[in-house]
């Protein structure tokens, strides 16, 4: 069964992780830790307004706004400490694989994404449901601001 | 030849205080002939973030698990993994790590199945040493090569199979899994996700006794006396007792296996490894759900 396609912005990601070998998979994960902006003012006020992913072995908390267009284009927003680079490693990737896209596509992202970074071996299965979980709950807050 | 060993007065309280080291220590210590640093976390990329300068990593996940069957890797594989990161037979290796050395305690754990002899945790482990605000490297460190023997993996004295826990009843047990895990009001621990055991609450007769408590505000171990009131009061562990410690896959229960056996001198200690995901899961195993640690199973009721 041919899986379903990733929107552009993902598919390169998930192309770039591909095309590696696993030490340097593990490194470009950790680009991504590095590269999580900071949250913007108006979260660091209000952090009621953010909400835990408790399936991450880490804390980590997410929040999203949905535009006015006609697309409710999605912004995402992370927050998770350094020294949980793991977790803002895979905040990193959905953050630049998902932010800026029409709300449809984001609900299209299939479930099983995560796996296809190649990490799967290198990373313990709980860890990889973590960003499963935070790709979950991405799409059930999607689904709530939009619905 | 093993390194000198840490004298302060807290360790020479242990029963063997020549397992443990301070971050004064080693921060004396870096760079001494024969002393090899280990760091072994929960999060994978955590070592390239910032590390004790000099020390290697060793992943739990990927170097200490055979990647087929649930189990160690074998004597040459641990043989090659010791060569590959320039640790011989007769290192002094120190293992830290995060969360409370939790990690940290389960490398130290299959280093003693292969009978390592001098292999000692850092009290306080990666927090205590970035809080104190000591020199950190983000450069991987490599090591020459080393030559490492092929030594058998020596199970008995220290872990415990299913096999093993079904006939230890009658003796003490230690469930170091979270209240609620003991309890049987979740299969996981809080704030982690549920990692596939069926059923939730304890081995029968197991004592509650979480992992954490052994560990200080600092991350750093609690004192004899404090320890002793913990496991010999509370637990009421008496000397000379054969004890199975066990958690959900056998890492928390490492750090509980290293308190009992080396701090507190237990001589007969095992970790069941196999944990709760596997006594959660086997068909027809005796499990005891809430508060009360309930009875050795065909005796009363």
């Amino acid at each position: 069964m041919p899986s379903p396609a990733l929107p552009d912005q993902l598919a390169e990601i998930v192309e770039d992780f591909q095309s590696l070998e696993e030490p340097d998979r593990l490194q470009l994960l950790l680009d991504f830790s590095r590269g999580l902006p900071e949250l913007p003012e108006r979260f660091l006020e209000h952090p009621e307004l953010l909400e835990r992913v408790v399936e991450c072995q880490s804390p980590l908390f997410l929040t999203l706004e949905l535009g006015d267009d006609k697309e409710r284009t999605v912004r995402l927003f992370f927050s998770a400490p350094p020294e949980a680079p793991t977790t803002r490693g895979f905040a990193g990737v959905l953050l630049e694989g998902l932010d800026g896209l029409p709300a449809r596509a984001v609900l299209e992202v299939p479930d099983d994404m995560p796996d296809r970074l190649g990490l799967t071996r290198a990373i313990t299965p709980l860890r990889m449901r973590g960003m499963t979980a935070m790709l979950g709950r991405i799409k059930r807050k999607v689904r709530e601001a939009s619905a | 030849m093993a390194v000198e060993t840490d004298p302060q007065q807290k360790f020479a309280e242990y029963a063997h205080p020549e397992r443990l080291v301070s971050t004064q220590w080693l921060a004396e210590h870096l760079g001494t002939d024969g002393l090899v640093v280990v760091e072994s976390d929960e999060d994978v990329l955590l070592y390239e973030i910032g590390h004790i300068p000099g020390a290697v990593k060793v992943d739990w996940h990927t170097e200490l698990n055979d990647e087929v069957t649930r189990d160690y890797i074998d004597g040459p594989g641990f043989a090659s993994l010791m060569s590959a990161k320039g640790i011989s037979r007769d290192s002094t290796v120190v293992i830290y790590g995060d969360k409370s050395n939790w990690w940290a305690a389960y490398a130290l754990w299959v280093f003693t199945l292969f009978g390592h002899e001098d292999v000692r945790l850092l009290d306080g482990g990666r927090d205590k040493w970035i809080a104190e605000g000591r020199e950190l490297s983000t450069d991987p460190s490599t090591r020459p090569q080393s030559d490492y023997p092929v030594v058998e993996r020596v199970d008995s004295p220290i872990r415990a199979y299913m096999g093993d826990v079904l006939a230890h009843f009658g003796k003490p047990l230690i469930d170091v899994r979270s209240p609620e895990e003991y309890t049987g009001a979740r299969t996981h621990m809080p704030s982690y996700p549920e990692e596939g055991a069926l059923r939730g609450g304890h081995i029968p007769t197991a004592a509650s006794v979480p992992w954490a408590r052994a560990a200080a505000e600092d991350g750093t171990f609690r004192i004899r006396a404090e320890l002793d009131a913990i496991y010999r009061g509370e637990a009421g562990l008496k000397d000379g007792d054969e004890v199975v410690a066990y958690c959900r896959i056998g890492e928390r229960s490492s750090h509980t296996w290293f308190v009992l056996t080396y701090l507190l001198g237990f001589t007969n200690v095992r970790n069941y490894d196999g944990s709760w995901t596997e006594w959660g899961n086997a068909v027809r195993v005796p499990i005891v759900k809430g508060e009360q640690a309930g009875s050795v199973p065909g005796i009363g009721a």
